[in-house]
Formats: C-alpha cells, structure tokens, sequence
C-alpha cells in the first residue's frame, strides 16, 4: 500500500512541478465553452437546453488530449522498465497512474465546471447532473485512455493515435453521460453509465499491464 | 558464444568459497539454461547458460551489438526469451541498472530515491546513510535534473542500496563515473559479494573488485 501511495505521490507532484500541462487542458475545457455561444447565437433557451452537450464534448477532448502524457515520461526515462520489478504488479501500478491521472486531468475539469455552468447559462440542477455524470464518467474515459495510452506508448509519434484509437470505445461513456442529463429519461442511462465506468475501471488495469508487457520488448 | 573460462560446475564452487557474514545474508541461484533470444528477426545468441550461487559475479563481454543488454534484460524478464529457463530471477529479487535511470529531473534528489525506496521496499540502507555512500550526501535537496550525469549515475546505484536484493543486473554500470566512482562501483559489489548476492554485469570497463576469485567472464559473440 505505501507503494502504491507513493506513486500516486510521485506522479501528482510531477504535475504540479510541471504546473503548465494540467492548466493547458482545463484552459482548452472552458476555451470551447466559450466560443460555443458565440457559434449558436443569441439564444438562450437553445443555449441551455445545448449546454450539458458542450460541456462533456469540451471534458471528452480535453481529456483525450490529456491521454499521451499517462505512460510516455515514464516509458523515456527508464522508470516503466523499473516499475516492473517493484513490490507491486504491474497491473496495481497501472492502477495507481489511472487514479494520478484522473486526479491531475478529470478532477480539475469538474472545479472548472462553475464557469462553463455561467458561459452556458446553465441552471444550478442542471449544473449539479453535469457534474454527477462526469464524476461517474471520467473514469471510464481515464480507463479507456490508459489502455490507448498503454497499447501506444511504444511508438515515438503516437500522440494522435491513442485518441483515434479509444474514440470509438468511449462514445458510449458520452452518449449515457448525455442520456443522465434528458429531463425526460429515467434512471436507464445512469445506471448503463455507472456499470461501463465500473468494469472499464476494473479491467483496464490488466488490460493496459499487458499491453505495456509486450511494448517493453 | 564461448564461456571464456571455466565450466559451469567450477563456476558456482568458487563462488561458494566467498566469505559469507552470517548476518541477513542472500541465498540466491540464478540459473540460465539454453536460453535463445532473438530481436527482430536476428537471433543475438543461442543456447546460452550459466549458473551463479551466491557471491558470483559474471562479466559479460563482447562487441557492441552483440546482446549483452539483451541479455540482461531477459533474465530480468523484459525481454522475453526464444527459448530456454530462467531459474531463481524472481522480478522482486532483482535490481536493473541500465542506460535509463528513472530519474525524475523535476524531483529532487532525496524525493527520488524515497520513491524507489517505497517501490522496491526499505530493505536496506536510509535513505541519508545511501546518499552518502554513493557520495552525494549533501546533495539531497537539490533537484535531480540539476546532477551531472555521474552524479546522477551515483544516484541510480544509490537505489541498489536502499532496497536490498540479491540480484543485480548492470548494464555498463561506469558509465560517465569518475576513476573514484568507479572504486566506489567496485567497493560496493564487493559489499554486495560479501553478503552473498550475486551480480551479471555487461561492461567494457575493467571493474575494480577486491577478490577476481569466483569472477566469471562469459564472452559473448555474433551468431550469424
């Protein structure tokens, strides 16, 4: 357990010693809340009845553009080599970058919420349900990302393809994330919702641990 | 491939002649057997074997190229092998030394070794007592991108210490050392040695070990 603290410890502090990356993506979340209004026009009600929409594509990009960073810096230095041979699976370390990663990109979004709520000129309900839906659909987009990020981190260019590649598989994360928000639907999608992001989490660990075994040959 | 000198029995008996502390002493036998690993298409070596009881050292040498590295990173397990056994190289037994530190240039220098220290267990020396025996005491605070790269090689074998395993695997580990880094290398595997751990390592430098008995060299060469 100290282990696993410590590299959700290590991994944290290198993103806020590193300040700038996490910023750029919450700064590029409410970047494209902010130019949406101005795309759509002058209509309120149209805004609002958009705004749970815009919000999860904004968190859904930013966080696909967060993706690369999960395993490369530790892939280039050598500590993903190293890591293999700590008093921890693999899969547990895996796990515990997952859990690093969504607290320095998904956890930021969710505090810059407010603001999108304010440019979309969202109700406070709708802004509450928003938020629930991300804190229970960012982790499975953090999951899928790992396995993306995992599966690319051998390739010196492979930035782009991680986000190509899992694109597919998170569209269901967004198509329930926006279905929680219908004011006419029922409990269906939260509950599809919370089930995808419950086994996505579980399995990407050993998903990903594999997939990082064969890229270190 | 050639083993250069001595046969693999001779090999583990002169190890076993090492003085041994009776103190927290290893107990490891590492055991390669007609292992073959290829990279790419190219087979690097074929039916290789050695076998190291406790206190043994093997050199690898060889032209560059020839799968020294590979090799190293195929008994700790990286790499997976054509064919062939690896016995007794358990991943948490073991200590990888290779061209990539693992150093956070962001972190400083204590931050990154309390980090390994908690990864591969505080088995060993403090954190402080490491620093020092490596000789970089009084650099803890300061930001390890900061290090030249010898200092941060000091600090890569500053890791061995912390975690006490039996098992390391160098890979040119006087890489960017000075000749007094290179006594310390030495001192330190004899340190190693004594305490009954064993070690497999690839370099083109002649190592400084107070005892070359039980030092065996296993010569590596191209198999077209």
């Amino acid at each position: 357990m100290t282990a696993f603290r410590a590299l959700i410890g290590r991994d944290l502090k290198l993103a806020f010693r590193a300040g700038g990356e996490a910023l750029t993506l919450v700064l590029f979340f409410v970047m494209v809340a902010v130019i949406v209004p101005f795309a759509i026009g002058p209509d309120r009600p149209q805004l609002t009845r958009l705004a749970p929409a815009i919000v999860w594509i904004a968190a859904f990009l930013s966080m696909l553009l967060g993706l690369d960073r999960l395993f490369r810096n530790d892939d280039e230095d050598g500590s993903l080599t190293l890591l293999r041979h700590a008093n921890l699976p693999l899969e547990a370390v895996v796990a515990a970058k997952v859990i690093a990663h969504w607290l320095v990109t998904a956890l930021p979004l969710l505090l810059a919420t407010p603001v999108l709520a304010l440019l979309l000129s969202m109700s406070w309900a709708q802004w509450g349900q928003t938020v629930l839906a991300l804190l229970i659909g960012t982790p499975a987009l953090v999951s899928f990302g790992a396995l993306g990020a995992a599966v690319t981190v051998g390739l010196r260019r492979g930035g782009l393809i991680a986000p190509v590649l899992i694109l597919p598989l998170s569209i269901p994360v967004m198509i329930f994330g926006v279905g929680m928000l219908d004011p006419l639907a029922g409990s269906g999608a939260t509950l599809f919702l919370i089930a995808l992001s419950l086994v996505v989490t579980a399995f990407s660990p050993f998903a990903a641990a594999l997939a990082l075994r064969v890229a270190g040959e | 491939m050639t083993l250069a000198s001595g046969d693999l029995g001779s090999l583990g008996m002169a190890a076993m002649n090492q003085p041994m502390p009776v103190s927290e002493a290893f107990q490891p036998h590492l055991s390669v057997r007609g292992l073959s690993v290829r990279r790419g298409e190219r087979l690097l070596f074929a039916d290789l074997q050695f076998e190291l009881a406790p206190g043994g050292v093997l050199l690898l040498r060889g032209p560059n190229g020839v799968g020294k590295s590979t090799l190293l990173l195929a008994v700790a397990g990286i790499v997976r092998a054509d064919s062939g056994r690896i016995e007794g190289a358990e991943p948490t037994e073991l200590h990888l030394v290779n061209y990539q530190s693992g150093l956070k240039g962001r972190l400083t220098v204590r931050e990154n070794l309390k980090f390994w220290q908690a990864m591969n267990g505080a088995t060993g020396l403090g954190l402080e007592a490491a620093l020092d025996a490596v000789g970089i005491g009084g650099l803890g605070v300061l930001e390890a991108g900061y290090l030249s790269s010898g200092q941060l090689r000091r600090l890569a074998l500053a890791r061995l210490l912390v975690s006490a395993r039996p098992i390391w695997l160098l890979d040119e580990p006087s890489a960017a050392l000075d000749a007094e880094g290179e006594a310390l290398l030495g001192q330190l595997i004899d340190a190693h040695r004594a305490r009954g751990g064993i070690a497999v390592i690839a370099t083109h430098h002649d190592l400084r070990l107070a005892d070359p008995a039980g030092v065996e060299t296993l010569l590596l060469g191209g198999v077209s």
